[in-house]
């Protein structure tokens, strides 16, 4: 029917949204981890942002590659919401309040030092989220995808 | 880090990005050409790798952060290997766009190596 191939279409780009939230993940962690190493006394908030982020998108990536299981669903959730807060509530701060994030952390002006990659990801994750309900599929179309 | 090395390895990091992208929007699946070109960045990659070794034994040593440094080459060495596995284990046309993401994610981050070998700000 109409609706097969759109929907089959979708699951591709899901892939490809797992993967960009996978190099996210790698980024953040990365980077983190040397700001933590060698300058965590400059600036602890922002640093341990980073880390947090860093994690955030390690779980999101993780529910979005599971969010086909219920409990997993519920993760991605949580951590892209919490993402899109993190990237907006620093985004904001950063700007208003400079003196408290001097260094960069990925959330910094929206994402800037990311090519505002964090800023349009979750609201992204979140589309294919609201179109991916795991109750709303009929138990053959998951079974389908799982093969 | 040898400027002009690194440039002709953004330019083809660039060039297989947009191949694979391109070529993955029109629907092909991941093929020898673009599984080819991710493999020619990660053997310069390879390259890049022997050369940040060598360089600051040659006279050429970093201003900046060597651990920094090394996070960005390893994790960029990583994502091309990465993408053509998923490309072998599921060959949608999204693994050949996926190629195409990664070989730019590769590029942004050797800019961001030579920014950190060669320019400081603090």
């Amino acid at each position: 029917m109409t609706t097969t191939q759109p929907r089959s279409r979708m699951t591709g780009i899901g892939r490809v949204l797992v993967i960009v939230y996978a190099v996210m993940a790698l980024a953040a962690t990365g980077r983190s981890f040397v700001q933590i190493v060698r300058r965590f006394d400059e600036a602890p908030l922002a640093y341990s942002l980073s880390a947090l982020a860093a994690v955030v998108y390690v779980i999101a990536t993780l529910g979005l590659v599971f969010a086909r299981r219920r409990g997993w669903y519920t993760v991605a959730w949580v951590a892209i919401v919490f993402e899109l807060a993190g990237v907006l509530v620093v985004g904001v701060l950063s700007l208003t309040v400079p003196e408290l994030f001097q260094h960069d952390s990925v959330w910094s002006v929206f994402g800037r030092g990311y090519l505002f990659i964090p800023l349009v990801l979750p609201m992204f994750g979140i589309w294919w989220l609201r179109v991916h309900r795991p109750a709303a599929r009929p138990a053959a179309k998951t079974a389908e995808v799982n093969a | 880090m040898i400027l002009w090395f690194t440039s002709v390895q953004i330019v083809v990091a660039v060039a297989a990005g947009l191949f694979a992208v391109i070529v993955g929007l029109m629907g092909r699946r991941p093929s020898d050409y673009t599984v080819g070109a991710l493999a020619v960045v990660e053997l310069l990659l390879i390259v890049q790798v022997i050369v940040a070794i060598i360089a600051p034994l040659a006279g050429n040593p970093p201003t900046g952060d060597l651990l920094e440094f090394w996070v960005y080459l390893i994790s960029a060495v990583l994502l091309p290997l990465g993408g053509v596995t998923w490309a072998l284990l599921e060959r949608s046309r999204w693994s050949t766009v996926i190629l195409g993401l990664l070989a730019f994610a590769v590029a942004i981050m050797l800019w961001r190596m030579e920014v950190i070998w060669t320019i400081q700000v603090a």
